[in-house]
């Protein structure tokens, strides 16, 4: 996702009223690396530890790359949906349109030995740890050329050379293996960590409080952040949990409420996670986010929200116009440029389906591939 | 101690780097009974042999594949309820704590599904975890994690993780205690894609499958049994190392096949005197490899005798031998004289009651019974 290929050196350009902080003159889409120190939308609300600063460490060449990978992943889903609706892409898909801020924000703040895993919405995760969207459509279409040959489909990417292990589709079942991951990172000393990912829905799973005890019994690197979109598939979160204070829930471990739909909040809470989780053990983060789809192509998404609801968050806590406004209020691009942005990943991810939908379908013969390590006897013995 | 290797393949011949053949002989002889041996009957010419061997209880001679294993490879950990301080439940584990510490053997709280799933996430990065049910029948908790997880992990992900993991308990009917610690759960696992399952019952043969499932690179269920963790046998010192995949010829015959795993081979066993001395010659192979079937050895047996009678402590419905059954008509009717029987459990929860709990199980008086009526 690197700008590398934005040239600095245009030369007619409207000169627009300077803004307080730019001291020079306006200039192209900015790829500088000056710190520039903002906000959070809301502070930090925090359960049994000090919340960290809400004043944020950024720079235009990382506001732009948020943009960039927000804007990837948006086009991404959009584009899912149709191929969806066309019938190329088959049994369940589950998008993640709304809640871009809480992956990319995590990207930014750890690097690809930490390791992250995650339940079924998982395509932009994967597109954050280093996936191709070539990969990513070929997997949805069942191709070869698929990340997992076109075996496992929309619910289990991997990725396991930048430490993305998955993509699960048991509600809740990925909390164990984060913590196994975590166990890994710990028995072998190496100052990594393991986000686990999971849902407001998964939130009631009791094998995450077993999972819980034993990371904070053992002082497992382990940060379990709850992707509260409040929805439980189709019930509202207060339908579903006695307590829908996620970040509370972990009761002896602390935890963090975060905006999830702010993703300098998200690079935020995941740093000052990161450092804890080395020192202390487990921590909670619950990101408040909200994905525009329904649960999944089969859930229309409207039969137990309103459009005005889902409306009024597009208007209000869109995640990449939020970002939009902030490089357009520093002057670090012009709309023009923003909108070329995004007219190139429109075409980038056009390219890549148009790839993906002539590329072949796996050989008859793999669907008896991996299922044993291969030379290890077995087989032999297969009838 | 740690010499050259030795693999011992099912029909007693051996694969040895070093060492005479003298040991090749001794080897041969394989120990069936289930009595335990007392110390005045060890005979001292025992030390005079070419080969080095000692006696040990099954549970020991696990323990002695899982430490040469932990020795050998730092990535091989256990984890499971009482395993650590308390030396393990049924003392698989007595001892490892003190020598291997607290990352290496871990107790862990009463929540099988999240060991287990920790088990599975930790070989998912290369860790080799061996996770221990306290009893078989509380790995149904896990089941979600052995089955999704485990068994499949390797191929949906296209083969990028590969999930080395060992999980072991002792299951099967035990001396009256109860339905719910009495399971049997090899039956409900054997559908699921991508693992291997196998069942010791020799102090040779655990020790021989640990160290194997421990150094497979695919998921492997090791299936013990309550009432055989006090066998006593004499083993090799030498290392040595199963065949995951083979069965075990226990006594060669040419009337009929009895396949059999666990326990009831003991019952088998018996039986099998009693027959001998009727005048019946039955050849008995311990399958061990209960996911996939050796079906090689199975059916050179078949493909000789022509009779087939399997005997296994599984339900009757949807078990073991309903699946043998199954693969052998499948692979070998030609060669079947007769249809094959299968001698299973009864499909009802193992009472409480003594005498109750017999009639559940097969008797070798039943299989006597069985083995006339096929040779008629």
């Amino acid at each position: 996702m690197a700008l590398s290929h934005l040239s600095s050196t245009r030369s007619n350009r409207l000169l627009r009223p300077l803004a307080a902080a730019a001291s020079s003159l306006c200039r192209p889409i900015s790829t500088s690396t000056e710190p520039l120190v903002i906000e959070t939308s809301i502070p930090f609300t925090p359960h049994k530890c000090e919340p960290p600063s809400r004043s944020v460490e950024t720079n235009p060449q990382e506001l732009l790359t948020f943009f960039r990978d927000m804007a990837t992943m948006r086009r991404m889903e959009i584009a899912a949906d149709s191929l969806y609706k066309a019938k190329l892409i088959r049994g369940f898909c589950h998008l993640y349109d709304g809640q871009e801020a809480v992956c990319v924000g995590m990207e930014a703040s750890i690097n690809k030995k930490d390791c992250i895993i995650t339940a079924y919405r998982d395509h932009c995760t994967f597109l954050g740890r280093g996936g191709t969207l070539l990969e990513i459509f070929s997997e949805l279409m069942g191709r070869q050329g698929g990340c997992s040959k076109g075996k496992g489909g929309s619910m289990h990417f991997y990725k396991k050379e930048s430490g993305f292990y998955g993509g699960h589709g048991i509600v809740g079942a990925q909390v164990p293996l984060g913590c196994g991951l975590a166990f890994a990172q710990k028995y072998n000393k190496d100052e990594n960590v393991t986000f686990a990912l999971y849902g407001d829905g998964a939130a009631n799973q009791g094998q995450l409080f077993e999972a819980l005890n034993i990371s904070a019994l053992w002082d497992l690197p382990i940060i379990l952040v709850c992707e509260n979109n409040h929805y439980g598939m189709g019930t509202a979160e207060w339908r579903a949990a006695k307590s829908p204070s996620y970040y509370k829930r972990g009761d002896y471990v602390p935890g963090l409420k975060v905006d999830g739909m702010d993703v300098l909040a998200v690079k935020q809470a995941c740093k000052f996670a990161k450092e804890h989780v080395l020192k202390n053990g487990p921590i909670i983060l619950e990101m408040d986010t909200y994905r525009y789809h329904g649960h999944s192509m089969s859930d229309p998404g409207s039969t137990y929200r309103t459009r005005d609801e889902i409306s009024g968050v597009r208007q209000e806590r869109d995640p990449i116009e939020r970002v939009r406004k902030l490089v357009l209020g520093h002057d670090l691009a012009t709309e023009k440029e923003l909108k070329d942005i995004e007219k190139e990943i429109r075409k980038e991810v056009d390219e890549a389906i148009a790839k993906a939908k002539v590329s072949p379908m796996p050989e008859p013969s793999e669907l008896f591939t991996n299922v044993y390590v291969k030379g290890f006897g077995t087989e032999v013995f297969h009838s | 101690k740690k010499t050259s290797l030795v693999v011992v393949r099912s029909d007693g011949s051996l694969n040895l780097n070093t060492g005479s053949s003298a040991g090749a002989r001794r080897l041969d002889q394989l120990v069936t009974n289930a009595v335990a041996v007392s110390a005045s009957l060890l005979s001292t010419s025992s030390t005079s042999l070419a080969v080095l061997i000692h006696e040990l209880l099954l549970y020991e001679a696990l323990r002695e594949g899982l430490e040469e294993e932990m020795d050998r490879d730092n990535r091989v950990c256990v984890m499971g309820e009482d395993v650590g301080h308390y030396g393990g439940s049924y003392k698989v584990t007595r001892g490892l704590a003190d020598k291997f510490g607290d990352l290496r053997v871990l107790d862990t709280p009463i929540a099988e599904n999240a060991f287990t799933g920790m088990g599975i996430g930790a070989a998912m990065t290369g860790l080799r975890p061996i996770v221990e049910g306290m009893n078989m029948g509380f790995l149904l908790l896990a089941f979600n994690q052995i089955s999704n997880n485990c068994g499949m992990l390797h191929y949906t992900s296209g083969g990028q993780f590969t999930i080395p993991i060992v999980i072991r308990g002792p299951g099967g009917v035990g001396r009256q205690l109860g339905a719910e610690h009495s399971q049997r759960l090899e039956s409900y696992f054997q559908s699921i894609p991508g693992i291997q399952m196998v069942a010791c019952s020799t102090p040779y043969n655990a020790k021989g499958l640990m160290k194997a499932a421990i150094r497979s690179e695919n998921p492997v269920i090791l299936f013990e049994h309550v009432l055989l963790y006090n066998l006593k046998e004499r083993i090799p010192d030498e290392e040595y190392i199963c065949n995951l995949e083979e069965a075990e010829m226990v006594r060669p015959g040419e009337h009929i096949t009895i396949l059999t795993y666990s326990r009831m081979r003991y019952h088998v066993m018996q039986a099998a005197k009693t027959l001998v001395n009727k005048g019946y010659d039955p050849e008995v192979i311990d399958i061990r490899s209960l996911k996939p079937f050796d079906l090689h050895t199975i059916g050179n047996s078949v493909k000789k005798t022509h009779r087939v009678l399997i005997v296994e402590e599984c339900m009757r419905t949807g078990g073991i031998g309903a699946s043998l059954t199954a693969a052998i008509n499948e692979n070998f009717i030609d060669y079947l004289d007769a249809p094959i029987v299968c001698l299973s459990s009864q499909d009802v929860p193992t009472p409480y009651a003594g005498t109750l709990e017999e009639f559940t199980i097969v008797q070798p008086a039943q299989i006597v019974t069985a083995v006339e009526q096929l040779c008629q």
